[in-house]
């Protein structure tokens, strides 16, 4: 039997203990799963991102305390605790990785993409960030800073894109539809 | 890298696939609601995570043939913890494990998952 049908069956035969030893309810795993799966995910981030681009104190102030700055909207989720933005200029591109496993900050991003938990990405990350950039379509130009962080138990971070150009006369809410998941980490650029 | 694979996914309502096959999300829905409970801290069983997936690497990266599914992990030190926690036995787990495998094709049951 393959890995994922022998964990398949694991996890059914933990469920059904845990739920007999009257430890959890099936409804106590319906909801978080449904709250991870609707509730929770990088379009939190793209709020905050955009509202940074819009209101010049709000961004200071995300930069300065990003753990404070998701407060003020409230997002539930977790794994924000400690949140550092850092954000990219025209010389500094900052990229997320997490070489341990895949610590992330749910609240802002919801749960990683399969490629942040794969060992390559975790691995290369750190090594190579220009290729592996480049192997996402961001080819930087050499006198680009490239930044790499590295999640830990105790910190998370989410990059603020650069504001693309010609968006002058664009509203917010209309802002916030064009941040995408992987600019937040750090692998696309807008 | 499958940034591609993850465009082809079917979209979930917030634009993202979470989860790629029913139990994964119920493996990491039953951390999340064990941890809210209170029954173990997450960074607990993040130790646990990291623990599991670095014992992976290093028996099967240098091979090179595994594949690596990330939500394996994910039960394994879910396991390990509560079984560390005194509240599901590895016993207890195995012998459910066999039960549930030697159901008949075609079973009854509340999941759906592949077989």
């Amino acid at each position: 039997m393959s890995e994922p049908s022998q964990a398949s069956l694991r996890a059914e035969a933990l469920e059904s203990l845990l739920i007999e030893k009257g430890l959890l309810t099936e409804e106590d795993i319906d909801n978080t799963v449904a709250t991870y799966n609707e509730r929770i995910g990088p379009m939190n981030g793209a709020r905050m991102v955009a509202k940074a681009w819009v209101d010049d104190a709000f961004r200071q102030k995300m930069l300065a305390d990003g753990t404070a700055a998701v407060a003020e909207f409230g997002f539930e989720g977790g794994e924000v605790q400690k949140l550092v933005v850092v954000e990219n200029t025209s010389q500094v591109h900052n990229m997320v990785v997490c070489t341990l496993c895949s610590c992330y900050p749910w609240a802002v991003l919801g749960l990683p993409p399969r490629w942040y938990k794969d060992p390559a990405y975790r691995s290369r990350s750190v090594r190579e960030p220009r290729a592996v950039l480049a192997e996402f379509g961001v080819d930087l130009a050499p006198e680009i800073d490239i930044r790499v962080w590295d999640s830990s138990a105790e910190v998370r971070y989410m990059v603020l894109p650069l504001r693309p150009e010609g968006l002058d006369n664009a509203t917010e809410e209309e802002l916030t539809q064009i941040v995408t998941r992987d600019s937040m980490i750090g692998v696309a650029r807008l | 890298m499958s940034a591609e694979a993850d465009e082809l996914a079917p979209p979930m309502a917030n634009g993202e696939v979470v989860f790629d096959e029913p139990w994964q999300g119920r493996t990491f829905g039953m951390a999340r609601a064990m941890a809210e409970a209170g029954f173990f801290t997450w960074d607990e069983f993040r130790a646990h995570l990291i623990a599991a997936i670095a014992r992976w690497e290093n028996a099967n990266l240098a091979a090179g043939a595994a594949v690596y599914q990330y939500y394996v992990h994910f039960q394994v030190a879910l396991e390990e913890l509560l079984a560390q926690k005194g509240l599901i036995g590895c016993a207890s787990l195995h012998d459910r494990t066999e039960t549930l495998r030697a159901r008949p094709v075609g079973h009854d049951h509340a999941h759906d998952h592949e077989h």
